[in-house]
């Protein structure tokens, strides 16, 4: 598991990723501004491990792993995945690619083509990008549909007649048909009910273990991150505010987003979850369209200070591995290292209130 | 899908009896004499042995019963006569229209030609015109080609043909002298030359037809179109890495035919139906023209049976537009 760097050769280089849409308003469609959905955001996932990515609804997670993919044409940035940039690549080259990343998408009933088999849809690839004879194809789609368990006597059904753990179980074979490395789970769990995302999950697992893969998992379910990533990635209003390693992140989390983010999660044990004090930050997200002046979180930070207001903080690693963009804790780190005073104290300065 | 296609012919078979009685009725309602063309020199006692002649002297229910029997079990059995060489149906009283005394059927099978010929054509063209045109413009949605079909679709929606059939007529026959004004329904096609004629001929009438039947289909086209090319399964096939090409023409057209077509085939009983002004404004003497005129000289029978197979086209169509789609939309299964 990779907890540091430079160890594992990284797959998937992400720099300054910006995902801008244009506000069109008037007679004349005039552009007025941008939802700026992802904005400057930098990422390297290492061969093999999943990067989880987390955030509340609307701060861009899924426009992130979507531009990611360049499923969106980003408005700025740098992609390399394997070596080769993809930002900037022509259709042609970009679709030769298409192979060695796939996705798996969040509503398996709509990504499905109601149209078309489960064949069908697993095969399509097969026929785009292969010279498989039918026959080998045929054997390939069994295979496929083996490995996420799915019963090859389906292989002629629409995706209608599934239910929805087995759309997905669809979906994962029709993103490994073509043997990818590196596969963007957008939310794969959160259209389903609680015991068949346990099972997808597993099975997504049990991929990772026999093919190698990478994943980039997005979900809001922090739980499940926790679970299946090895590094996370905390995002708010299209920025990553944190990047940590899972137990460091969920151990001492260094940004008050993430912090209030983690207090939200519900502990198993009744003895401790009577007592979890749940930070409450007040007020909505900002518009994506117009964000406040400074750090993206000003305005409802618990610990804002009058720095934060003006200047936007930068992304910095704080210790090995560890990413935040936060005044308090780079400062904190300059001045002399009283980083951990302030982490061991930081979960009582703020103001708390107490969860139900 | 078979067992619901009995059902529903079963169940038509209540409504069109149903929908013959109401025809029956209105007609029966509506003001007119079929002696009002007759001179007024002949007498009155003799306009009424000519009514009794035709029928007319007898009560509602009897009339109404003779229609049905003469409709539903003498015209088949004609056919199958005139099919198989049989016997049959001789010595029978057919249907007959009160302005001609020949068959109706007769009648209508004559013109039926003209009618598919000019209203099918345009129905032809309006749909290879309409599809891509609704295609490329979800495609391209707002720019230049886009804005222009939809201005032009506006035209054709808003303009009637009895305007813009005038107005082909005054610039292309008037003043172009490229097409002639008049269908003629007695030109016989038998070499390239005489082909060219009835190709000219033809040119505006279904040109003034296929605008408005090309707007409201690429309309139907663009719209559904659009609302396929949103959905989810469209970035799940560009994310497999198919060409754009592919992407469009099977994955979001195939989708979105299934509401088009069944616009397509409520349509079609119209073709049979007529374009009855646009018929009118060229001459052609297909159905639409018949039933104008059997109207106008209170020709019941031939309203009456003309009206009835309407009624079966809409609804043997809405029928063949359910089935279609329960055969292109797998989700959707009657049994």
């Amino acid at each position: 598991m990779p907890d540091g760097t430079g160890t594992l050769n990284p797959l998937v280089e992400v720099r300054g990723l910006k995902m801008y849409f244009p506000i069109t308003a008037g007679v004349f469609r005039k552009k007025v501004g941008d939802v700026k959905a992802v904005d400057d955001v930098s990422f390297t996932i290492y061969e093999g491990e999943t990067l989880g990515l987390v955030g509340e609804s609307g701060c861009g997670k899924s426009t992130c792993g979507r531009a990611v993919l360049r499923l969106y044409e980003p408005t700025a940035g740098s992609i390399r995945i394997a070596g080769t940039e993809i930002a900037t690549a022509g259709f042609d080259s970009l679709r030769a690619m298409r192979p060695a990343m796939q996705m798996v998408f969040q509503d398996p009933q709509a990504s499905l083509n109601p149209r078309m088999t489960v064949a069908g849809i697993i095969g399509e690839p097969l026929d785009e990008h292969t010279t498989l004879t039918r026959k080998e194809k045929l054997a390939r789609i069994y295979e496929l549909m083996d490995q996420v368990g799915l019963n090859r006597d389906f292989a002629n059904r629409y995706p209608h007649e599934f239910s929805g753990g087995q759309r997905q179980r669809i979906g994962i074979a029709r993103a490994l048909a073509l043997n990818p490395r590196f596969i963007v789970c957008d939310e794969p769990i959160a259209a389903l009910d609680v015991s068949i995302q346990a099972q997808v999950v597993n099975l997504l697992e049990e991929l990772q273990d026999r093919l190698g893969l990478t994943y980039l998992f997005i979900s809001h379910d922090l739980s499940m991150v926790r679970h299946i990533a090895d590094r996370v990635a905390v995002m708010y209003l299209g920025k990553i505010v944190e990047l940590a390693p899972r137990e460091s992140l969920y151990g001492s989390p260094q940004h008050p987003y993430t912090q209030a983010l983690l207090s939200a999660v519900p502990e198993p044990d009744p003895m401790v979850e009577a007592t979890r004090r749940r930070i409450i930050i007040g007020g909505d997200v900002p518009s994506p369209a117009n964000p406040p002046k400074g750090c993206n979180f000003c305005t409802r930070c618990p610990k804002v200070m009058d720095i934060c207001r003006e200047i936007d903080p930068e992304f910095r690693e704080i210790a090995p591995g560890r990413h935040v963009a936060c005044h308090l804790v780079t400062q904190a780190s300059q001045t002399a290292g009283q980083a951990a005073a302030s982490e061991a104290s930081g979960t009582t300065e703020i103001r708390i209130q107490q969860g139900e | 899908m078979l067992t619901y296609t009995y059902r529903r012919l079963l169940i038509s078979i209540p409504t069109l009896l149903f929908i013959s009685l109401v025809i029956f009725l209105l007609l029966e309602l509506a003001p007119g004499d079929p002696m009002a063309q007759v001179p007024l020199t002949v007498p009155d006692e003799v306009k009424q042995k000519m009514r009794e002649a035709l029928g007319l002297g007898e009560p509602l229910h009897v009339r109404f019963g003779l229609w049905l029997w003469q409709f539903f079990v003498i015209e088949p059995l004609h056919l199958i006569d005139n099919l198989f060489g049989t016997t049959f149906a001789e010595g029978q009283q057919r249907v007959i229209s009160w302005q001609t005394r020949s068959p109706v059927m007769d009648i209508v099978a004559q013109r039926m030609p003209q009618t598919l010929w000019v209203v099918g054509t345009a129905y032809v063209v309006a749909v290879l015109i309409a599809v891509p045109i609704g295609v490329y413009s979800a495609y391209r949605q707002y720019s230049l080609f886009d804005q222009a079909g939809t201005f032009i679709t506006m035209i054709g929606f808003s303009i009637p043909p009895f305007f813009s059939g005038v107005l082909v007529i005054v610039i292309f026959s008037i003043q172009l002298g490229w097409f002639p004004s008049i269908y003629d329904t007695t030109h016989v096609v038998n070499d390239w030359d005489s082909f060219v004629v009835q190709l000219k001929q033809m040119v505006m009438p279904v040109m003034v037809l296929a605008l408005q039947i090309t707007s409201q289909i690429s309309r139907y086209m663009r719209a559904s179109m659009l609302d396929n090319l949103g959905q989810d399964y469209v970035r799940t096939a560009r994310a497999k890495g198919m060409r754009e090409k592919t992407v469009v023409l099977v994955h979001v057209l195939r989708n979105s035919l299934i509401p088009v077509v069944t616009v397509v085939a409520l349509l079609v009983p119209s073709i049979f139906g007529g374009a009855i002004i646009t018929e009118q404004v060229f001459k052609v003497n297909g159905i639409g023209q018949l039933l104008i005129t059997a109207i106008q000289a209170n020709d019941l029978p031939m309203v009456q049976t003309l009206t009835f197979i309407f009624a079966v086209l809409i609804v043997l169509f809405n029928l063949i537009a359910d089935i279609l789609y329960g055969i292109l939309d797998p989700r959707i299964r009657y049994d």
